[in-house]
């Protein structure tokens, strides 16, 4: 298994695309601390890029990378390999290469600015997110041949995930402002990951004081160390299921 | 060897196999004959476990293939169409394939690589290959580990006549090793030296599986082509 994780990472850390994530990443940090003298403020607006870059990326790369790699994998499933191996190291070699590239982007500008628990976070967010968005493509495109259907509909995944989800909420909050939402909300942001990675950071910035009584709630449950387990065990649940879901179809797919 | 029990496969509406039962030994160089769409590359990728059957057992050995894939390292596969990551080079390709499958004991069999003279033009690029080479590798990766069961799928389509000559010499090499042969083909005048058990399919049902000398005999005919002609007319009739 080791072995193929070693191929596949090595052809996406060659391939340019991921080497322009890094570089893109790289520019947007640098330039949002160096124009922002007050580093909490520079980690919201950074916050607030990787929450909807870092989940695109990984999702149309993933979604891309899988299908031109139907070759490799055709070559590989009539050797005596596992199925299930084929295809978490494809996950496997995915989400290193992605993770790795938002560190390399991220990480190292955020970490010399705000060394502090709350960048920490930031990071591990963004990893978790790399991670369950390419858990979230190989299911999308695990039973769809068609490589034009597949693609759209990973880009139909991101846009619920970081655009329509949020609008569907605040229909429902507007629907039932009347009725106390705090805590039914809290269960469905969890519906989100890029929502509960929101929350998750957003608490520990001096903002969450803005949020209102909903805030104070949010604060009460995931500013509490149990809190803040549930919420990366949420976002740990959004890897297993998806990649548990598409390797069961794998197993069962004609190639 | 291989015993394949009632197996079944539908692709939506079409029956690709319907079914099929037969069983295969050591040492038979069998020759999977019929027309296109019949049904047997959905029986090969069965066997190696691609395609999933409807319903049906393979068994490999005493083994029942389903869930299993230890089984795949005493097979040599030659698909028909061979696809290859394009950014790869032949070298590369050939340096994985053995990295896949290092810890087996087998010995490595080099000789088509080197009869082909892929090692020459081993820096080249998968993706910038004609057809015909890319048949070159795939048969030179079937016979790298000499595996003892052998599962050609038109073999010789594209190869130049000198390359399906070595490409037939290997083959009628490693059958007097007492290894298991399938092929798959349409020019059946290049099976007549090698076979000894045919196979005949049509529209995904079994329709003969039967030895060479008896269907010799049975027809009056010594050329293979010339046997199936006579049975199909005999069947149609």
């Amino acid at each position: 298994m080791n072995k193929i994780i070693k191929y596949v990472t090595i052809d996406i850390l060659r391939n340019k695309i991921v080497l322009f994530y890094t570089l893109f990443l790289l520019i947007i940090s640098f330039s949002i601390f160096s124009f922002d003298d007050n580093s909490a403020k520079g980690l919201l607006s950074l916050m607030n890029v990787i929450l909807l870059i870092v989940p695109l990326v990984s999702i149309i790369f993933s979604t891309i990378y899988i299908y031109n790699c139907s070759e490799f994998i055709e070559l590989l499933v009539c050797q005596p390999l596992r199925r299930k191996y084929i295809w978490l190291s494809l996950f496997t070699g995915l989400s290193l290469s992605l993770c790795l590239a938002f560190l390399l982007g991220c990480g190292i500008i955020l970490l010399i600015n705000e060394p502090s628990t709350t960048g920490l976070l930031l990071l591990l967010t963004g990893c978790l997110l790399s991670v369950i968005f390419v858990a979230i493509a190989m299911l999308a495109t695990v039973g769809t041949r068609d490589k034009a259907k597949g693609i759209g509909k990973a880009i139909l995944l991101w846009l619920y995930f970081g655009i329509i989800f949020d609008g569907l909420v605040l229909f429902l909050l507007f629907q039932f402002s009347e009725y106390p939402l705090e805590k039914p909300m809290m269960v469905i942001s969890a519906l989100n990951p890029i929502d509960l990675s929101r929350i998750n950071v957003l608490l520990r910035l001096d903002v969450s004081a803005l949020m209102g009584y909903t805030g104070a709630v949010f604060k009460d449950f995931f500013g509490t160390g149990f809190g803040f387990i549930i919420s990366i065990a949420a976002l740990l649940l959004w890897v297993a299921l998806p990649l548990w879901r598409s390797t069961a179809k794998f197993n069962r797919n004609d190639l | 060897m291989i015993q394949i029990q009632g197996v079944s496969k539908s692709f939506g509406k079409l029956k690709a196999l319907d079914n099929i039962s037969l069983s295969c030994e050591k040492g038979q160089c069998i020759a999977l004959i019929g027309p296109n769409g019949s049904g047997k590359t959905t029986l090969i990728k069965s066997i190696l476990g691609m395609v999933v059957p409807d319903s049906g057992n393979i068994l490999f050995g005493t083994a029942n293939i389903k869930q299993s894939w230890e089984y795949r390292s005493r097979i040599g596969y030659m698909p028909q169409i061979g696809r290859y990551p394009d950014n790869m080079t032949i070298g590369q390709v050939c340096h994985m394939m053995r990295d896949i499958r290092k810890n087996e004991a087998a010995s490595i069999d080099e000789e088509l690589y080197h009869t082909f003279e892929l090692d020459k033009m081993q820096g080249k690029r998968m993706r910038t290959l004609s057809g015909g080479t890319r048949q070159k590798v795939s048969a030179s990766l079937a016979f790298l580990f000499n595996a003892e069961v052998l599962i050609l799928d038109e073999p010789t389509a594209g190869l130049d006549p000198v390359a399906s000559e070595q490409l037939k010499a290997k083959i009628l090499k490693e059958k007097q090793k007492g290894k298991l042969i399938l092929i798959t083909s349409h020019i059946l005048s290049e099976l007549d030296d090698l076979v000894t058990q045919v196979i005949y399919m049509q529209d995904g049902k079994l329709v003969l599986h039967k030895n060479i000398d008896d269907l010799k005999a049975q027809t009056g005919q010594t050329k293979l082509s010339k046997v199936m002609a006579n049975l199909i007319t005999a069947e149609t009739e």
